[in-house]
């Protein structure tokens, strides 16, 4: 049998990441999500694997520590919450700009400025549509328990290699700081630099006479080649849209309304659709796995089921763009939510449902 | 129509006197007509070279005028955000603790926007390198003051001259750095006359030597000129650094470690 | 079997890992479990509660406003977690600092003396585990078994001399706590 802890979302991701056999960790403190380099530094992981952590001066270094550690072809990652990702920016953009895989991971908390430090899902925006200067997507999973925090280490590094390309973990407070059961998994050996040299023949490994030397960057003043290298970014992300997209639907075979959310508010939603069904309220729950890529293709399908669609987001209304991009304003989409670091009920849910639609 | 200007009977094997190191790439430098950077891009690559050491080095490129330090370099390089360069090579240098890691860095990169990861950088005692190229001035945004220019001079947006009064003193960032336990060798050195290479390579060679031997960092200032940046030609700049820099950025070691 | 749980009081009480005990309790038993701790400032020195869900199926929200059982802690829970209760349901709490008690009538309410009953057992640290006896008592919820399981996988190898003195501790719980008020 595998084993079983009980762990915060924010240590499921840290022990995830020394399991799956992560070259190094950069971060820099940050309410509610520290004890992902706290977890670190208390698990010696020099002494388990090998694994570089790190505390950065800055938000800002760290990101910077991932790029150079990514160029090498390392499995590198940081973590952070929204004030310190607005600050990591500079850096994803580089990375996007260079293609280099590497994982950010976001427990949101409540903005705008230095906000709150209570859950919210206020950085949609920020994470699937970019984030920092110029057209580039991360790649951007969305975990609805601890067990995802800890299962989506590994599938982001897959993904970040597969395409060569920056994969955010975007969770938020709650996640980060409640406990759940996790089942742990086997202790990856991490690649040896020859290893590293086979899979990531582009990184900066040193230049053999083998080859050409490897250079990582992102710049080319030449407008026509950097536009082609801007079609070739989104025939990328074109390429990630076709197989990459991850969701699961609670309830949505009968359903006549759905909601949408993602993350906190999936959950919240998962019980909602129970108090709806027991006053005879047929709903069911669409959940995005990915945000980017987004279900947009199977919410077309079920805007010709349902009535109506309920985004439901702990934001202004972020998210809800994207679905009704997908759906084609087939049918209404309405959005409830609540902001500030305010996590909305199930009950409040059902609520907003009602009035909207019923 | 190159060939044919070539004088085949001089120009043979054996009258060769000086030939670039194998590790500078056949592009033709972007930099300006008497610019140091050349100099310092060559003094670099002749020490990889003759540490047999192509294989084990990793550069890390700046934003400036040498942002493109890696067209000319024949190394593995990777090009950093403005500033964070010493990031970079610090998560390089922590993951393949056993290469050769150095980052290029002009004065705006390194003593402006990336203060905080130079002096972090040097105050952990990154196992590093750092070539600074100091020439008081942003040469490839077109002459704007930078934290080093010279209380006076004057620069696109120090058009009447640098008033320390509202812009604040040149920042002599290398003594600073040398105040701080984690580096291990700094100096300050020239690259405008033949003696001053020599000795320039040099400290380059003993801070690449000082990696192997797990010292800490070593940090290397090149005080330099910007002939274009300054309005100058070539030599009225390299007089103007030699009697206004100099004086105020006194060239030779800060820090050397006790043997 | 799904039990919707919220335990408050003050930091230093022992609130959250009250409620870790409890979710290792259910790993152990293979059930599913969320726990749900407010966090930040407030919990510098002043109220601390924590929400635990234990079920055997999975758990939809880890966030909830009605809750099975409130098991308070202090004053400034009552006011706040009473209201919260579902009818019907169950409400557990130390009377010692509480000046106004619990007024629901339709909840049953249990008093545990925890703190005056760890006082006379001259250990205060075990308050918690009184508290859980006297929940136990009332949601047997979990074997004996498991929870002197779970407090072996929740507290640190070098605090095992300890579990003795916390299984006496629930014990005692489960012997103090007394019916305030049972619905028909």
């Amino acid at each position: 049998m595998k084993e079983l802890r009980l762990m915060k979302g924010n240590e499921a991701i840290a022990e995830a990441a020394i399991r799956a056999g992560v070259d190094g960790y950069f971060g820099y403190p940050i309410t509610p999500q520290s004890e992902v380099l706290e977890y670190l530094m208390m698990e010696r992981p020099e002494l388990r694997t090998g694994m570089v952590v790190l505390q950065a001066e800055s938000e800002v270094a760290a990101i910077n520590m991932v790029y150079g550690g990514a160029g090498a072809g390392k499995m590198v990652m940081t973590s952070s919450s929204s004030p310190g990702i607005s600050l990591k920016q500079e850096g994803i953009t580089y990375i996007a700009g260079a293609e280099l895989p590497c994982l950010i991971l976001n427990v949101v908390r409540g903005g705008p400025g230095l906000g709150t430090i209570q859950p919210a899902q206020s950085d949609y925006f920020q994470s699937v549509k970019g984030g920092g200067h110029g057209d580039y997507k991360l790649i951007v999973l969305a975990p609805a328990s601890v067990q995802e925090m800890y299962d989506f280490v590994e599938t982001s590094f897959d993904l970040a290699f597969k395409y060569r390309n920056p994969v955010l973990i975007l969770s938020d407070g709650a996640i980060g700081q409640m406990m759940e059961k996790v089942e742990i998994g086997d202790q990856k050996v991490r690649l040896t630099d020859e290893q590293v040299k086979e899979r990531c023949p582009w990184a900066t490994t040193g230049k053999t006479t083998k080859r050409e030397r490897n250079i990582i960057t992102s710049l080319d003043l030449d407008p026509n080649k950097q536009e082609k290298f801007n079609h070739k970014l989104q025939a990328k992300y074109k390429e990630i849209e076709k197989n990459e997209v991850r969701f699961e639907e609670i309830q949505t075979k009968d359903a006549e309304y759905l909601f949408v959310a993602y993350g906190t508010s999936a959950r919240i939603c998962q019980k909602s659709v129970q108090l709806a069904r027991a006053k005879g309220i047929k709903v069911g729950l669409l959940r995005p796995i990915t945000l980017f890529p987004f279900p947009a293709e199977r919410l077309l399908e079920l805007s010709k089921q349902v009535k109506g669609i309920l985004s439901v987001e702990m934001s202004a209304g972020q998210m809800i763009e994207d679905i009704k991009l997908s759906v084609h304003c087939n049918i209404p989409v309405e959005h409830f939510g609540r902001m500030g670091g305010i996590i909305p009920s199930p009950g409040e849910v059902v609520k907003a449902l009602e009035q909207k639609f019923l | 129509m190159a060939e044919n200007s070539i004088n085949t009977d001089i120009v043979k094997e054996e009258n060769l006197v000086y030939k670039k190191t194998s590790l500078l790439t056949d592009k033709a430098l972007s930099y300006c007509p008497g610019c140091g950077h050349g100099t310092a891009h060559r003094l670099v690559m002749e020490v990889v070279e003759e540490l047999n050491a192509q294989e084990e080095t990793i550069g890390v490129a700046p934003v400036g005028c040498s942002v493109l330090a890696y067209e000319f370099m024949d190394i593995d390089m990777q090009q950093a955000a403005h500033g964070r360069a010493p990031a970079l090579a610090t998560a390089i240098k922590r993951l393949y603790p056993e290469k050769y890691v150095f980052t290029y860095q002009g004065d705006g990169d390194l003593a402006a926007i990336g203060t905080a990861e130079t002096i972090h950088a040097c105050n952990r005692g990154e196992n590093i390198t750092i070539i600074f190229v100091n020439n008081g001035i942003y040469g490839m945004t077109g002459g704007q003051m930078a934290p080093t220019t010279l209380p006076g001079m004057k620069s696109s947006t120090s058009p009447y001259g640098r008033d320390v009064k509202s812009m604040g003193n040149p920042l002599k960032i290398t003594e600073l750095v040398a105040q701080l336990p984690g580096t291990y060798y700094v100096t300050r050195q020239a690259v405008h006359t033949p003696a001053a290479v020599r000795k320039a390579k040099k400290a380059i060679k003993k801070a690449f030597e000082n990696q192997k031997l797990n010292k800490g960092l070593s940090f290397i200032e090149i005080v330099s000129n910007c002939n274009s940046g300054w309005k100058m030609t070539p030599n009225q700049a390299n007089q103007w650094m030699v009697d206004n820099m100099f004086p105020y950025y006194q060239l030779g070691d800060i820090k050397v470690p006790e043997e | 079997m799904t039990e919707e749980i919220i335990i408050a009081g003050f930091g230093g009480q022992g609130v959250l890992s009250m409620g870790k005990i409890m979710c290792y309790s259910g790993i152990v038993q293979g059930q599913e479990v969320t726990w749900m701790p407010s966090y930040g400032p407030e919990m510098r020195g002043g109220t601390a509660n924590v929400t635990v869900i234990i079920s055997d199926e999975r758990i939809s929200s880890p966030i909830i406003n009605e809750f099975d059982t409130a098991i308070i802690l202090n004053q400034q829970s009552m006011d706040k977690f009473e209201g919260m209760v579902k009818p019907g349901g169950t409400l557990i709490y130390d009377p010692n600092g509480i000046v106004r008690h619990p007024e629901r009538k339709d909840v049953n309410i249990y008093r545990v003396e925890a703190a005056a009953e760890a006082a006379k057992m001259d250990s205060t640290k075990t308050f918690n585990m009184i508290v859980l006896g006297g929940f136990l008592k009332i949601k047997p919820i979990f074997k004996m078994e498991n929870v002197i399981a779970g407090l072996k996988k929740s507290l640190p190898e070098r605090y095992h001399h300890l579990i003795p003195m916390n299984e006496k501790a629930v014990l005692r719980g489960s012997e103090i706590v007394t019916e305030a008020q049972i619905l028909n």
